[in-house]
């Protein structure tokens, strides 16, 4: 089974309490906002982090990546809230 | 020349400028980015995606050599828990002319701040909490584009 694995920083890491997980990987049309919507639907931390997905950037493989874009065969999904380095 | 360092240790604008005033150009800009002490400040934590980091300034700087003639490039970015007066960023650009090294240092500023995954953290003594993206900052980044 192909997996995905999460990882997550800032306050989405501090809301999840972990900083990374391996997941089962959804079918490759699955967009980013519908797995994250789906993570959300398991309620718990998951409700409280990702509850406003507007407020998420993602990237795919270290790559940013839109919020509407499909997962298609990555290997790495980190979520996060918008950058702020410099 | 360009060359990327992510790490938690201070460096030497100094020798950094050194480095780029001796690639053969006619002019060297640079940007330094201090932690600001503002409203009781006690640290700055950085955080970042180590996978992802390097890679993304290194595509950054790859867009900016596309854009302008440059003979060296040095970004430097800590990462960690830093105090008010610490040195947070460095930018360093070398071009025959003084125009693109100074608008290839305004770019890359620009667009790390907007670009590249790092996140702050602002540790007060009752309290701390995440910055939030500002919206001019991303208009920056932007203006870029057009």
């Amino acid at each position: 089974m192909a997996s995905l694995t999460l990882v997550y920083f800032a306050w989405v890491r501090e809301a999840i309490g972990r900083d990374e997980e391996v997941v089962k990987r959804p079918a490759p049309d699955v967009t980013i906002r519908a797995f994250i919507e789906g993570l959300a639907a398991q309620g718990g931390v998951y409700a409280e982090a990702f509850a406003l997905p507007d407020r998420l950037r993602a990237a795919l493989d270290q790559r940013f990546t839109p919020l509407d874009s499909p997962i298609g065969d990555a290997g790495e999904l980190a979520i996060f809230p918008p950058v702020t380095g410099g | 020349m360009s060359a990327v360092s992510i790490q938690t240790q201070d460096f030497d604008p100094a020798a950094e400028l050194a480095a780029l005033e001796a690639s053969g150009g006619g002019g060297v800009a640079s940007f330094t980015g201090i932690v600001r002490g503002e409203g009781g400040l006690i640290a700055l934590e950085l955080e970042h995606y180590p996978a992802m980091t390097s890679l993304q300034v290194e595509r950054i700087i790859e867009e900016a050599k596309a854009r302008w003639p440059l003979l060296g490039v040095r970004v430097i970015h800590r990462h960690g828990r830093l105090k008010p007066g610490e040195r947070i960023v460095f930018v360093g650009t070398a071009s025959r002319h003084r125009t693109a090294a100074l608008e290839a240092c305004a770019f890359l500023i620009d667009w790390l701040k907007s670009e590249a995954p790092f996140w702050k953290k602002e540790h007060f003594a009752d309290r701390a909490t995440w910055v939030e993206a500002r919206a001019e900052d991303d208009a920056r980044a932007q203006g870029w584009r057009t």
